[in-house]
């Protein structure tokens, strides 16, 4: 620190000093300073139940993505005389699919052509990953899949590969829903807080009429309106299905206390003399609100999407339970649990159709709220203990 | 870079006649206060009341007053951060006082501050090195690699190790925040930096090396200073000229040995009479003069001085009519000086 003083740069030292910059810079480049974040990383490692919450949402999370790729039976194929078996360990490993070396008779490229013929029937429509990993499948396991050990439903569809193949559109429908909601949510809820006076005052109140609206029926209205065939038509001419409008209109719905949330924060903030430095210098409003105040709403930003994520899958749930969510074929754990407390009968309890599936939400939910709240502690500036 | 022969120690602007770097003239910065029923009471809280002083190049004004009397708010207002409610403020000639975010902006390169605490004006989430990019970048100074460098050039000039650019702030103590502060503001090469009570936040060694290193950089950089402090002795230390508020007004002006000698307001002898003396002898027989009352409130309108409750030496004339700024070199705002 000593030798700066006497090397203060003037213009013609400049160059000389241009080449120890550039040397300092790459001894600098080692040098890293303990962000914020990696902080409450630390901290949050420390946390059991955060840890172990997080380890099962990651294992689930690649689980789901992988499903094609692992050994289970048809999530749709119906077979009647199987109708509500009970979860056995029998046929544990037994033969399930067409793979062209399974085929007695034909060319390969035809044994291959009755192969996707199969799959088609047995999986539906897949895109081009879901076709590699079902490819990596009959490399590593042929034609093999795992009994039905959680059982079967009413169309003697194996449960098990029904659960995996729902908690891809679960999953999917939380995430993409909240992240939806979470870029509106937080876009609207900076501006408006950090604008304030009249503007801050009209956003605000179109939040407070939109919270007045009971959003089931704007959901149940639109879907409704979307499931008219003319334009259901359209809809899947321009290749948009039920799921992609789904996301965008729980997203759209769940952004407004986002933005509450976010504006409170970032009127507490813009008060900061970091702000104040920041508009000294010169920078701009769409600056300060997104380099300067959104970073510093992180840690709520986060904690909020650990919670929203259950919520939109409850309410994914909730909306397939009255058939308006997920349309059959495609699967997903609300939809399973709806179809398995329907076929509950005085006379016979079907339990393996509501326990399993009970069982992944439930999970699911408990490790993001956990992890949601260590998220908080780790991230709560209060309890440092640094 | 302004040019650096500049003599830091120029004399008052109004002597040698050239046109000041800053020119502040009658401002005001009210405050409007509602309360009663819907507010229909509609006070006003007088926070800068008609204000008026200059900074010429190269040159260190003073501005120093208890808690509350507006000094802050007559930096941020001149730096358009609070919108003035009246007055003029002239930055190299131009009226600036009340532009739009828009029209400010080019002046901000030339003018800029050094906020009070270190702890609270760096961006947590950024590292030093964004820190002290970011005004490069809004200014579109230097292509990316270039400015990396100025980067590390910038922490070198305020005595920072340069190998701790990618550190986050939190990792530093007060001081070297506050370094860090400096080196922000020196980014854009301005020609005029506010320093709003920019070491009040520091312990007292720190406070020395921190002042000797904005003394340094005023002569090797040609900077002037708008230096805002409560503390007498780091103000008579760093500046070229003293100017004294109270309650929104200043009260008196003039160059720091003078103020220091001879104060004429009755304000600022008290104020003087204040600042301990490090030598026990001198100490015991220093004579305090205790002001009697308390700061009126602000949202007062005033007919007299604004000191008159509180001077030993008011009388009706004081409480009638408001004593003007007057003199020429030493300038002082009271009847009775």
């Amino acid at each position: 620190m000593s030798e700066a003083k006497s090397e203060l740069p003037s213009q013609r030292a400049a160059a000389d000093d241009l080449q120890r910059y550039e040397q300092l810079w790459a001894e600098a480049r080692q040098v890293h300073g303990v962000s914020l974040g990696r902080d409450a990383w630390r901290r949050l490692r420390r946390n059991p139940s955060a840890m172990l919450s997080l380890t099962i949402l990651v294992v689930l999370s690649i689980l789901a993505f992988l499903t094609p790729a692992l050994p289970l039976q048809s999530p749709r194929q119906v077979e009647t005389l199987r109708s509500f078996a009970e979860p056995t360990s029998e046929h544990f490993w037994a033969p399930h699919l067409q793979t062209p070396s399974a085929q007695a008779e034909g060319t390969n490229d035809e044994q291959w052509a009755a192969f996707w013929r199969d799959v088609d029937l047995k999986f539906g429509k897949l895109d081009a990953i879901e076709k590699l990993l079902l490819q990596a499948r009959v490399a590593v396991f042929g034609p093999y899949a795992i009994g039905s050990i959680c059982g079967t439903d009413e169309l003697g569809r194996d449960l098990l590969s029904r659960l995996f193949w729902g908690a891809r559109v679960s999953l999917i429908v939380g995430v993409v829903a909240t992240l939806v909601s979470l870029v509106i949510g937080v876009s609207y809820g900076a501006i408006s807080g950090y604008m304030g006076g009249r503007v801050d005052n009209i956003m605000m109140r179109l939040v407070d009429v939109m919270y007045s609206i009971p959003f089931i029926f704007v959901v149940i209205f639109i879907i409704s309106i979307l499931s008219e065939d003319s334009i259901k038509a359209w809809l899947i001419d321009h290749g948009i299905d039920r799921i992609t409008i789904f996301f965008f209109l729980v997203g759209a719905i769940y952004w407004l206390t986002m933005a509450r949330v976010v504006r409170g924060q970032v009127i507490s903030l813009k008060h900061e003399q970091f702000v104040e430095a920041a508009r000294t210098l010169g920078a701009g409003r769409m600056r300060i609100v997104f380099r300067h105040l959104v970073p510093n709403l992180f840690s709520v930003i986060i904690v909020y999407l650990t919670l929203t994520i259950p919520r939109v899958m409850l309410f994914e749930a909730f909306l397939s339970f009255l058939g308006l969510g997920v349309e059959p074929p495609d699967v997903s754990w609300g939809l399973l649990a709806n179809e398995g407390v329907r076929v509950i009968t005085p006379v016979k309890i079907y339990w393996w159709l509501v326990v399993f599936p009970g069982i992944a939400l439930g999970v699911t939910l408990f490790a993001l709220n956990f992890f949601g709240d260590g998220l908080r502690d780790a991230l709560d500036p209060k309890l440092k203990n640094r | 870079m302004p040019d650096a022969s500049t003599t830091p120690h120029a004399a008052p602007v109004e002597s040698n006649g050239t046109s000041p770097l800053l020119d502040v003239r009658d401002l005001q910065v009210h405050f409007p206060v509602r309360s009663g029923w819907l507010g229909s009471n509609n006070a006003v809280v007088r926070a800068v009341d008609g204000v008026s002083f200059s900074v010429g190049a190269g040159e260190t004004l003073g501005l120093v007053g208890e808690s509350g009397c507006g000094k802050s708010t007559t930096a941020r207002a001149i730096l358009n951060l609070i919108p003035p409610t009246g007055g003029e403020v002239y930055f190299e000639g131009q009226q600036i006082a009340g532009l739009s975010e828009a029209a400010m902006r080019p002046y901000r390169q030339r003018l800029q501050m050094i906020f009070q605490d270190p702890y609270a004006s760096l961006n947590p989430r950024m590292t030093v090195g964004r820190i002290l990019s970011e005004p490069m970048r809004i200014f579109r100074l230097h292509d990316s690699r270039r400015r990396r460098l100025e980067v590390l050039r910038l922490l070198d000039i305020v005595g920072l190790n340069p190998r701790f650019v990618n550190r986050y702030p939190h990792e530093f103590s007060g001081g070297q925040r506050q370094r860090i502060g400096v080196a922000r503001a020196l980014a854009v090469n301005p020609r005029l930096i506010i320093c709003d009570e920019p070491v009040s936040a520091l312990d007292v060694s720190i406070q020395a090396q921190v002042i000797n290193l904005l003394v340094d950089l005023q002569q090797q950089l040609g900077l002037a200073y708008l230096f805002i402090a409560h503390d007498l002795s780091v103000v008579r230390h760093i500046s070229d000229r003293v100017a004294v508020m109270y309650l929104g007004n200043i009260v008196e002006i003039a160059e720091a040995q003078t103020l220091y000698r001879a104060p004429k307001h009755p304000y600022t002898q008290a104020l003087l009479s204040a600042v301990p003396i490090p030598d026990p002898k001198v100490e015991r027989q220093r004579k305090r003069i205790v002001l009697e009352g308390e700061v009126p409130s602000p949202t007062k309108v005033r007919i007299g001085c604004p000191f008159a409750d509180r001077c030993p030496l008011a009388d009706n004339d004081c409480r009638m009519s408001a004593p003007p700024l007057v003199g020429t070199d030493h300038r002082v705002a009271c009847f009775k000086a």
